[in-house]
């Protein structure tokens, strides 16, 4: 492994205790998918994308992000802070009154690093395409990513989303979707199943690469491999395969913490699986 | 009752499009959007002279407002074009979190809004959109008169920054306002004054709102006549200071009486100057197929109505 790899994991521990405190802290708010993502949004913000953490909004010469699935808003929260965006110690406010950390994303608060609201799902991959055209309109030759969950799959906005971008060759873009199975009512495959996704993006005529988004080191060369890919006529899409709740090991693999806060036993069972390598907040 | 005379009668839609192709060549942020129905919104000129700053997204108009805000980022003023029911209903949840919540400067420009649609039926003819719109926070709404006050607006919101939702229409209707008028969100325009009676009137409405106030002046009541085409925010203050002087209200909209212009001058009324008011609106209902005259009779939103209801609410004084 090397050493680069080391400290990303390193920060991923970290953003894994931040978002099992957030929740707790609160009650409420969505750990198993912020879990699972974690991995990938500090490989994003640590390694990546080339990115201000002083903020500006219209991010014109820097890379930027999207969130699409709103309700992972923890993991969101705690990369923004870990990479500069503001600090750590407003992580303590997530979800309670007067916070920035609104329950999900918005701008409406004026949080740095969140460029739009998000929570009611499909919308995102369409805010990033109208933020691809932006940048192509103003010679900008940066990227712009979102990140969908899978159970999202199932609004229609994205399926007019994915096929606009192709056919209309919006190449600087790569898009993620978190596949890790679950959805609130169950597995995606019980509640709406969402067949050979590789074949229907590919059908729509998008690029698609495949990764395992636990694992540091493929989802770093698998983010390379697609940002090779950009500017060759074709939307990228990642389709991620990761597992809900991972670094916890009661949380993993199951749609019952999608939605749920630990209690304080709970909590501690959490923590004494996630080493604390930057300091919590 | 002052004079108002007109030489050339054209659609708002084609008031739009002007003034999408000047504001075009003004300023090289705006970009325009389009649900598959370029003609429909007279989008033609635009295109032609900006093919790089349009974008023709198809029929999926929830992926097209989602793609306007998107576009806000990074500096651009997006302009979608479709149809009243499609740029509002259809994509309610796509304003509310992606463009109003997210304040960002998109401008929806709306046109066959209301009855006068006509033949295509109640499908097509949303008569609940200023409603919808009006209840988002920090959305403005403007629903100009004619060519010229439509094509002053587009224009203007340009120069504002926020999500605007401008409605116009499909049917040709005279052209009685200034070419050039200066176009200024949220002040109304005094169309005539009078002592009497005060008709509040937007959008296709106020042509039949100076019909109604030379008839009423035939028999011998002195109304005034107040142009809003800003909605919201709307100019409480006009409204107030006419309703000082006439203690009664009439107000004109080709809209549901619920939820429409009318409520909003309520309102301001029940709040600070409690009077009578009488609404000309559709009476919570869906329209049907027809020409715009015939629904616009039948349905009670014209000249007439607007004289009897001036009437009745004099009565009520």
């Amino acid at each position: 492994m090397s050493a680069d790899i080391a400290k990303l994991e390193n920060i991923a521990k970290q953003v894994r205790r931040d978002i099992v405190r957030m929740v707790h802290g609160c009650q409420s708010g969505h750990p198993g998918g912020s879990l699972g993502c974690a991995d990938f949004f500090v490989a994003l913000y640590f390694h990546q994308m080339e990115h201000n953490p002083t903020f500006n909004l219209d991010g014109i010469g820097e890379d930027i992000f999207f969130l699409s699935n709103g309700h992972i808003s923890p993991v969101f929260y705690s990369t923004l802070a870990r990479a500069g965006y503001f600090d750590k110690s407003e992580l303590a406010t997530f979800r309670k009154i007067d916070s920035r950390l609104q329950g999900h994303p918005t701008t409406h608060e004026h949080l740095p690093g969140v460029r739009v609201a998000s929570g009611s799902l499909g919308q995102g991959l369409s805010v990033a395409i109208g933020a691809s055209r932006a940048k192509k309109l103003n010679a900008d030759d940066k990227l712009v990513y979102v990140l969908m969950g899978d159970g999202e799959l199932q609004e229609g906005q994205v399926w007019e989303a994915a096929m606009y971008a192709p056919h209309n060759k919006v190449d600087n873009l790569i898009a993620t979707i978190d596949l890790n199975g679950q959805q609130i009512d169950g597995p995606t495959e019980r509640v709406l199943s969402l067949g050979n996704l590789k074949a229907k993006w590919e059908a729509f005529g998008w690029d698609v690469l495949e990764a395992k988004g636990n694992d540091m080191a493929q989802l770093i060369e698998t983010l390379t491999e697609a940002k090779s890919r950009t500017g060759k006529g074709k939307p990228v899409m990642i389709l991620m395969h990761t597992e809900m709740g991972y670094g916890v090991d009661f949380m993993m693999g199951s749609h019952k913490w999608h939605g749920v806060a630990p209690n304080d036993e709970q909590l501690a069972t959490a923590l004494a699986q996630l080493e604390e390598t930057l300091g919590d907040y | 009752m002052k004079k108002y005379t007109y030489t050339d009668k054209k659609d708002t839609r084609s008031g739009f499009g002007a003034g999408l192709h000047e504001v075009g060549k003004k300023n090289s942020n705006v970009v325009a959007l389009c649900a598959d129905l370029v003609g429909s919104l007279k989008m033609d000129a635009f295109i032609k002279d900006f093919p790089e700053r349009f974008f023709q997204i198809g029929i999926a108009e929830a992926n097209m407002m989602g793609i306007a805000s998107g576009l806000t980022i990074g500096g651009k003023i997006p302009y979608t074009g479709t149809f009243a029911n499609f740029s509002t209903g259809r994509v309610y949840d796509q304003i509310r979190q992606s463009i109003a919540y997210s304040g960002k400067n998109v401008k929806i420009c709306a046109s066959h809004a209301g009855l006068t649609l006509g033949e295509d039926g109640a499908t097509h003819q949303i008569l609940e959109d200023i409603g919808l719109m009006k209840m988002l926070p920090g959305m403005t709404v403007i629903n100009p008169c004619d060519y010229n006050q439509t094509k002053a607006a587009a224009i203007a919101i340009a120069d504002y920054d926020g999500p605007v939702y401008l409605r116009f229409g499909r049917p040709v209707v005279p052209i009685f306002t200034d070419p050039d008028q200066k176009f200024e969100i949220g002040k109304a325009w005094m169309v005539n004054e009078g002592s009497d009676v005060t008709i509040i009137a937007t959008g296709h409405l106020v042509w039949e709102a100076i019909q109604a106030g030379e008839q009423l002046a035939a028999l011998g009541i002195d109304a005034e006549i107040i142009n809003i085409h800003t909605i919201k925010p709307l100019d409480e203050e006009a409204i107030l200071k006419s309703v000082a002087k006439t203690g009664c209200v009439v107000t004109a909209e080709e809209h549901n009486r619920l939820g429409g212009l009318g409520d909003s001058v309520s309102q301001v009324l029940v709040k600070n100057h409690p009077a009578p008011q009488e609404y000309v609106a559709v009476n919570d209902s869906f329209g049907e197929s027809g020409t715009p005259a015939q629904l616009m009779e039948k349905y009670g939103l014209n000249a007439a109505s607007i004289v009897s209801a001036a009437q009745k609410v004099i009565k009520r004084k």
